[in-house]
């Protein structure tokens, strides 16, 4: 059994996720970051540049590593295949920490690249915590598992989401990594309180902190409909929500990520500055 | 009522498809932008892969028409695993029969250039052998002799003059295609894939070589202009023979 | 060619390769990346790597267009056309949509 409440051992300093074209910048002056993310899926070929680099920032850096393909909420059983790459890069680079998402993204063995919702009910918390208990047990560590971005509500839910989490951790162990964006994102998509989310949340598994920049749409009616994009700057109601939940929290370990239309490497290294500021503020 | 998964995907992938029962806006109205927005996360993070995975066919055909074929091709082959530096596997086959595309019959091969550019960049680090090991072998044991190859090594034939269409889109100033069979040799010396530009009879020496055959039976019955010096000295620069055997 | 003249041949092609090694070998780098990245961004080739952010970019139309290539490709002559006839870049309009 693993223990939701122990602590990552990331440091509770700024991160970033790593892009490849920041490498020299990273090597020559990585500024207030301490800690890099990778994507797991991105160092899963067989050798060449990749892990090359991954290898040599992991004598640097802590190494946070983030799954994105796992679809830990797929009807169907977990990918076998993509378990054993998951074990094998983790066996062998033995992050810091290792999470993944509340979200499926394959169905009928074919990999649809985006994070995809699931209703909240007890048929989903079963599911999901079936595959989380297989993935640790795979893995031999504790995971986290991110909150989502919400554009739309299900008709079939009957749990908040803070409350799914909660169950998730009770059941399987696992910490969880608190997307600030993503609470920002989805309870303007949803017309919620994100106050009301972080104090409902359930903090003491948090082991991660994400920040990311988001677009501004609208719906068919013209309510808000804010797209999770990681294209542009924190905006300042997130960095908001930062501080209260750090002060409930304590310093934790917070990435900045920046997945679309990536900026320079001092664009990153100022957001990650302002994330040490806050941090250090607590 | 809850959307299964299938009906979900089924209508992602067809804009044209009702939104699956049970999923709403906060007012509790059936959701239409919102469920756009997973259309278009999965169709355009797709297509910009395939964008990043071809750029020399998507200079070939324009912006416009790529995105167009994307569009059809991920609907036809989404991705079969979550590692997307692989994704596009089938495009040298689908383009091969993409009717639109059938006034460049160059593009397939093009993709599968491309194609095995991607999968040298992230194959598997053999150290190269020392190339002195070819010299310390008696005459009559060479001919006996296998190569042992580099997982990045991969000989694409075509014939279309692939090596300079590709240059020609890649390098400032290349020289402009003439019409021409044209085999390349693709290789990862160190980090980054090399192409080279070899001749038939070079091509079937190295083709038999890959299959485990000696060196004697490699150069036998390719042509005559087999250039033996030049296909071994091509091989051994680039870091494609890992151990004799 | 008998046995004795491929065995000559071949001894010969060694010592062709190891020579032409040790005069070649700082060309060996010549050209990289073939201009495909930017100057100086060294994940050339890579290929496409994961995301797990959305878009807001409108794109998910179906199979409804009709398009020719209009690329590169108008300006290299290339290749000849089946009956021999060079091709001249004047690329003919389809007359039809894709099949559904």
């Amino acid at each position: 059994m693993f223990d939701a409440t122990a602590p990552s051992p990331l440091p509770a300093r700024p991160g970033v996720g790593y892009k490849p074209q920041h490498y020299s910048a990273i090597m020559a002056n990585p500024g207030p970051v301490r800690w890099l993310e990778i994507h797991a899926e991105n160092y899963m070929g067989d050798g060449g540049r990749p892990i090359a680099q991954l290898r040599q920032l992991a004598e640097l850096f802590p190494i946070s590593v983030h799954g994105v393909g796992l679809s830990i909420g797929g009807e169907g059983d977990l990918d076998a295949d993509h378990l054993a790459r998951l074990k094998h890069l983790v066996g062998w680079l033995n992050p810091a920490s290792f999470s993944e998402h509340l979200a499926w993204s394959t169905h009928d063995t074919h990999f649809f690249n985006d994070l995809l919702p699931l209703p909240y009910n007890s048929a989903t918390l079963s599911r999901v915590a079936t595959h989380i208990d297989q993935l640790q047990e795979a893995l031999g560590r504790q995971i986290l598992l991110e909150n989502p971005s919400s554009y739309l509500a299900f008709a079939g839910a009957t749990m908040s989401e803070t409350d799914f989490l909660r169950d998730l951790t009770t059941r399987t162990g696992c910490g969880l990594l608190l997307d600030v964006n993503n609470v920002f994102v989805s309870a303007t998509n949803l017309q919620t309180s994100p106050q009301d989310y972080i104090a409902d949340f359930p903090l003491h598994a948090v082991g991660e902190i994400h920040l990311g920049g988001h677009d501004v749409d609208a719906d068919e009616t013209g309510a808000p409909l804010l797209i999770d994009s990681h294209g542009k700057p924190v905006v300042d109601p997130v960095w908001s929500l930062l501080d209260l939940t750090l002060a409930k929290t304590g310093p934790k370990p917070v990435l900045i990520e920046w997945d679309n239309d990536v900026p320079e490497w001092p664009v990153l290294a100022s957001e990650a500055a302002r994330a040490d500021a806050v941090l250090a503020s607590q | 009522m809850t959307a299964t998964q299938a009906s979900f995907i089924a209508s992602v992938l067809d804009p044209q498809a009702a939104v699956p029962q049970g999923l709403q806006n906060p007012d509790g109205a059936p959701a239409t932008k919102r469920f756009d927005v997973y259309r278009n996360n999965v169709s355009v993070s797709l297509a910009d892969a395939l964008e990043t995975a071809f750029p020399v066919v998507r200079k070939l055909v324009g912006d416009a028409f790529f995105r167009a074929m994307a569009g059809v091709y991920l609907r036809q082959h989404p991705p079969k695993t979550p590692l997307m530096m692989f994704y596009g596997d089938a495009m040298p086959a689908f383009l091969g029969r993409f009717t639109p595309a059938r006034s460049l019959p160059y593009l397939s091969d093009i993709a599968a250039v491309e194609l095995a550019m991607r999968h040298a960049y992230h194959a598997a680090d053999v150290p190269p052998m020392d190339a002195e090991t070819l010299a310390t072998l008696a005459p009559d044991a060479l001919l006996q002799t296998r190569l042992r190859f580099a997982p990045a090594t991969q000989v694409i034939p075509s014939d279309y003059p692939i090596y300079s269409i590709y240059r020609a889109n890649t390098v400032a100033d290349a020289p402009k295609p003439v019409m021409q069979p044209e085999t390349v040799l693709i290789t990862r010396p160190d980090l980054d894939p090399m192409i080279d530009p070899i001749n038939t009879a070079t091509a079937r020496c190295i083709t038999a070589l890959l299959k485990g055959q000696t060196l004697g039976q490699a150069m036998t019955g390719v042509g005559d202009d087999l250039d033996m010096g030049g296909t071994l000295g091509l091989l051994l620069r680039q870091s494609a023979v890992t151990a004799i055997y | 060619m008998s046995k004795a003249t491929k065995t000559l041949v071949l001894a010969s092609a060694v010592a062709t390769a190891l020579a032409g090694l040790s005069t070649t070998a700082s060309a060996a780098g010549e050209v990289k990346c073939f201009g495909i990245s930017l100057a100086g961004q060294n994940d050339c080739a890579a290929g496409p790597g994961t995301t797990c952010a959305g878009t807001s970019s409108v794109d998910y139309q179906g199979n409804a267009w009709t398009l020719v290539p209009a690329g590169t490709c108008e300006t290299m002559e290339l290749p000849t056309m089946a009956d021999g006839t060079p091709r001249t870049g004047a690329l003919e309009a389809l007359d039809r949509d894709l099949p559904a």
